[in-house]
């Protein structure tokens, strides 16, 4: 669910999108864009909690100093969002606390 | 297996581009990485790509196009997408891209990674919606975003004013400024004054920008800042002008500056000094910004902040020097093409001191107050350091052992710098004499997968093969 | 009449874990020891090794000293006022072929054959009990159910502060350039100036070879920077700290969450300079073993990469004893990156040497001479 805040985007006619699952839910986003802002530009903050205390983060320097957007993108934990650029049908997720150990490949 | 190269240049920023256009021009076989999709660096970020926000950036945003096209006329091979996470001092190069591990051996090396924002720590300032002023710019001339939303801009520095600025010529009005620079910061500052009026344009520009961003209400000197907010941020707080304000914003702009990004000088244990007006650190380099390791040169704001058109010059001025050690230009060729570009250099930072002393950061940000997150992916708070110090704890390597602060996924990077002030002051010394993390390769987290593929593509290969 | 302030009975070289815990024992017994430290405490080898208390696998030489070690280290609140953050959770040296646990079978009874019975043999199904996440390729394994881990740091500290509580005096950054006895008193010439007492005990690890030259005793030393890699933070899995019986590992979960992955490869050491080189093969070695024991971990990012530096004797078991050549001088160095769980009991060993002139346990195979008696045998 998007929070109250949102960004515009400068119009560009006749640029092609691509979707994104965020949490489940479509998200809709323009080739070139990090993952990270594509989901800022959905209206989400909220990228992940932390795995010390359990609060939540956002995207903060959106250059791949901060390491505070890591989210779980296509099914590996821990991405920097802001450095990961968006494919249309990516998956993504929020991090919850610390990565999850993986199911022993059979 | 290494790839091997002439010339290898970390960085596709204003001084990378330089460097490695200037070496391919004398004929150099160059390799450029840098970990973005696009060459420009973050300062011409999104340009190559056509630059969604290019109307509201300026003038000076479109200075990048030279650039990233004498790189490419030049014939330099661009590699994006490379996130290096190993340099060693015997020019040997690990990058991930694409998820594979790729490696390099370079003859010579130009290290033009650029600068990172200050960390500008205060209460409140790891709540989602808090973001640096540079990440705003990011967004917008990567993505083409404005924030639709009420915005809050704090902190000092130029850069702050440009944004608001662009905001501004976007239709976008923020919602605050709120200046956190000390009074009395322009009369310190004003015997540097003389040595920037060589520099007038700067100067200039400045002027125009506090002009244009009358419209945005402002607040000068504010201190004792806090990011109020539940699972988010809701408002920022502050005391200015004789008392409390609050103001109410779901997007919270920070800048206090710009540093070097130095986790590969450091990594590669080049002397550092310490710049007690920048406030930083930045490596120890000689004449055309070689180090003290043969073969490795710095280039542009991560060898010491001079922006972006210094940054430039500097990469030309090290991309011949790299050119001439490889014996593709002659001494004689080298200083004729280097002697105008010196003489712009000297120029373009005869500016600094003036703005580095009339926009250093203020000390509450530097050394924050006790309940301040210091070391954001490990949660330290400014007070735990201090008790360390009391403890007996000298300097940020300690620190590690009481309490963990830069051991997270960043390595140090946005705690670094306060983590040395901090003790610094605790101690009465300055942080030259408290030091820096000890910054070990990867200077990037790696994966286990990645690291188990290196077993062929490092040392065996330059094992010669047994009879 | 009371001693005067500068008045000491024992120049300890080298404030790590040994030098401390000597000063802790020494001090114990009402003498007054000075810790002279180049850096600060715990800074090398001591406060950059994998914590780990492993009585498993030892040199036969080692076991008595580790058995009495360990006991030690399981009430070491009552020595240091603190546990050093020691958890018995267990060590496990894994087979991961039939071959492989045969020879940890006879491994267990050679131990055994010494008179101790802590290393056990578990096969397949306990070691899947114990470590469900582990590859089903893995075929059993030698446990010490009493070994574990404690916080190296943690542990160096509550040492200097017992051995500064009962009169001890520590100096971080005091690098030591030569030791000499003149007038039954030992000087050690130090960048702070000279500092004399009766005793001299060589504690300085990596640079415990240089010491023990100007005794005119110089032993074939090598100073190497094991490396450990800690990851980030993973939902916890793993209790037990893990060896294998047929590669170099030590892998361990901290309560944080983050993996430490260690066990013997080398980076490079440079003593002269503090300086360590990481050494990107060994850590792609480390990497499959992990991959092969947990092929569930190879997405997980490893954030820090350390070494520290550490003195390794050739027959990788340390110097224990007595000085050959000269009077009131005794060496506790060279531990060859397994001294962390001896500590204790070395600060014992060497309390009692100075005291009473013997030790109570059996330290022979740890005589300096050894390296020349072998040359001369040769």
């Amino acid at each position: 669910m998007p929070d109250a805040f949102a960004f515009t985007r400068l119009p560009e006619p006749g640029r092609r999108t691509v979707t994104l699952d965020f949490e489940g839910a479509p998200i809709e986003a323009f080739p070139g864009d990090s993952v990270a802002a594509a989901v800022l530009a959905a209206g989400h903050r909220l990228t992940r909690t932390t795995p010390v205390s359990g609060t939540a983060r956002g995207p903060y320097c959106m250059m791949g100093v901060c390491f505070d957007c890591l989210m779980e993108i296509g099914g590996e934990a821990n991405r920097q969002a802001c450095m990961v650029e968006v494919r249309d049908g990516m998956q993504v997720r929020r991090m919850q606390g610390a990565r999850p150990l993986a199911e022993p490949q059979a | 297996m290494s790839r091997a190269v002439p010339l290898l240049v970390i960085g596709a920023g204003p001084a990378g581009l330089a460097a490695a256009a200037a070496a391919a021009e004398a004929g150099v076989e160059v390799v450029l990485l840098d970990n973005q999709a696009n060459p420009g660096g973050q300062i011409y970020r999104g340009l190559a790509a056509g630059g969604a926000g290019r109307e509201a950036l300026g003038a000076d945003y479109l200075k990048g196009l030279p650039l990233l096209e004498g790189a490419r006329h030049a014939g330099v091979e661009q590699v994006s997408g490379a996130s290096v996470w190993q340099v060693s001092r015997e020019r040997q190069v690990h990058a991930t891209r694409e998820g594979k591990v790729e490696a390099w051996q370079a003859e010579r090396l130009i290290l033009a990674t650029g600068a990172m924002e200050r960390p500008m720590p205060f209460p409140g300032w790891t709540l989602p919606g808090v973001m640096t002023a540079g990440a705003g710019q990011i967004l917008l001339k990567a993505s083409g975003l404005l924030p639709q939303g009420r915005v809050v801009l704090a902190g000092s520095g130029p850069l702050l004013f440009l944004l608001a600025n662009q905001y501004l010529s976007a239709g976008v009005t923020p919602a605050a400024l709120v200046e956190t620079t000390p009074g009395g910061r322009l009369m310190q500052s004003l015997n540097l004054l003389p040595g920037a009026l060589r520099a007038p344009a700067y100067l200039t520009k400045g002027m125009g920008l506090l002009r244009a961003i009358r419209r945005i209400p402002r607040y000068r000197q504010a201190r004792d800042l806090q990011a109020e907010g539940g699972e988010a941020l809701e408002a920022l707080s502050f005391t200015a002008q004789g008392g409390r304000h609050r103001v109410a914003c779901d997007l919270l702009l920070l800048h206090q500056g710009v540093v070097p990004n130095l986790q590969m000088t450091r990594a590669l244990g080049l002397a550092h000094d310490w710049d007690g007006r920048a406030r930083c650190w930045r490596p120890r380099l000689g004449a055309w910004g070689e180090s003290e390791i043969a073969g490795i040169a710095v280039a542009g704001d991560g060898g010491g902040i001079v922006g972006a058109a210094a940054s430039a010059l500097q990469g030309r001025l090290a991309g011949l020097q790299a050119a001439h050690r490889l014996g593709a230009l002659s001494e004689a060729e080298r200083d004729r093409q280097a002697a105008p570009l010196q003489r712009a250099l000297a120029r373009e930072r005869a500016a600094r001191p003036f703005l580095d002393q009339l926009y250093a950061p203020d000390e509450a940000f530097l050394a924050p107050s006790d309940e301040t997150l210091v070391c954001r992916c490990e949660e330290v708070r400014a007070g735990q350091i201090r008790a360390w110090v009391g403890l007996g704890c000298l300097g940020p390597n300690q620190t590690k052992s009481f309490g963990r602060p830069g051991m997270g996924p960043c390595q140090g990077r946005m705690c670094g710098l306060t983590v040395s002030e901090i003790i610094a002051k605790e101690r009465g010394v300055s942080p030259a004499e408290v030091g820096y993390y000890r910054i070990r390769p990867p200077i990037l987290p790696v994966t286990l997968g990645e690291l188990a593929t290196l077993e062929d593509s490092t040392d065996h290969a330059e094992v010669p093969e047994s009879l | 009449m009371p001693k005067s302030p500068n008045h000491y009975d024992a120049l300890i070289v080298g404030g790590g874990l040994q030098g401390l815990s000597s000063a802790v024992h020494l001090a114990l017994a009402g003498l007054k020891p000075l810790v002279l430290e180049k850096d600060y405490p715990g800074r090398h080898a001591s406060g950059a090794n994998a914590g780990g208390v492993r009585r498993l696998g030892r040199d036969p030489a080692e076991v008595p000293l580790s058995v009495a070690s360990l006991k030690i280290w399981q009430a070491l609140e009552d020595l240091v006022d603190d546990s050093g953050g020691f958890v018995a959770c267990g060590q496990i040296k894994i087979a991961e072929s039939e071959a492989e646990l045969e020879g940890l079978c006879r491994r267990a009874e050679a131990v055994r054959a010494l008179g101790f019975e802590h290393e056990e043999v578990i096969r397949a199904n306990e070691l899947k009990e114990l470590v469900p996440a582990l590859a089903g390729s893995c075929v059993g394994g030698l446990i010490c159910r009493e070994d574990g881990a404690a916080s190296p740091f943690r542990t160096v500290s509550a040492f200097r502060r017992k051995a500064e509580a009962l009169g001890a005096t520590v100096l971080p950054g005091v690098a030591v350039a030569t030791v000499k006895r003149q007038r039954g008193l030992w000087r050690a010439e130090t960048n702070q100036g000279a500092f004399e007492a009766p005793s001299l005990i060589n504690t300085a690890g990596a640079w415990g070879g240089r010491i023990a030259e100007q005794l005119g005793e110089p032993v074939p030393l090598t100073p190497k920077a094991p490396m450990l890699m800690i990851t980030e933070r993973v939902a916890p899995f793993l209790t037990p700290v893990l060896g294998c019986a047929g590669r170099v590992l030590s892998f361990k979960q901290f309560d944080n969450g983050t993996l430490l992955i260690g066990g013997g490869h080398m980076g490079r050491a440079e003593p002269e300079t503090n300086r360590t080189e990481i050494d990107f093969a060994g850590l792609a070695v480390s990497s499959q073993t992990v991959q092969a024991l947990f092929p569930q971990l190879a997405g997980v990012k490893v954030n820090r990469v350390w070494a520290g530096i550490e003195g390794v004797m050739p027959d990788q078991i340390p110097v224990i004893g007595a000085s050959a050549t000269e009077e009131g001088a005794w060496h506790a160095f060279g531990f060859s990156a397994h001294g962390f769980q001896l500590g204790p009991v070395v600060g014992r060993i060497i309390a009692e040497l100075v005291l009473e002139g013997r030790s109570s346990l059996p330290i022979e195979p740890f005589r300096i001479s050894r390296f020349r008696e072998a040359a001369a045998a040769a």
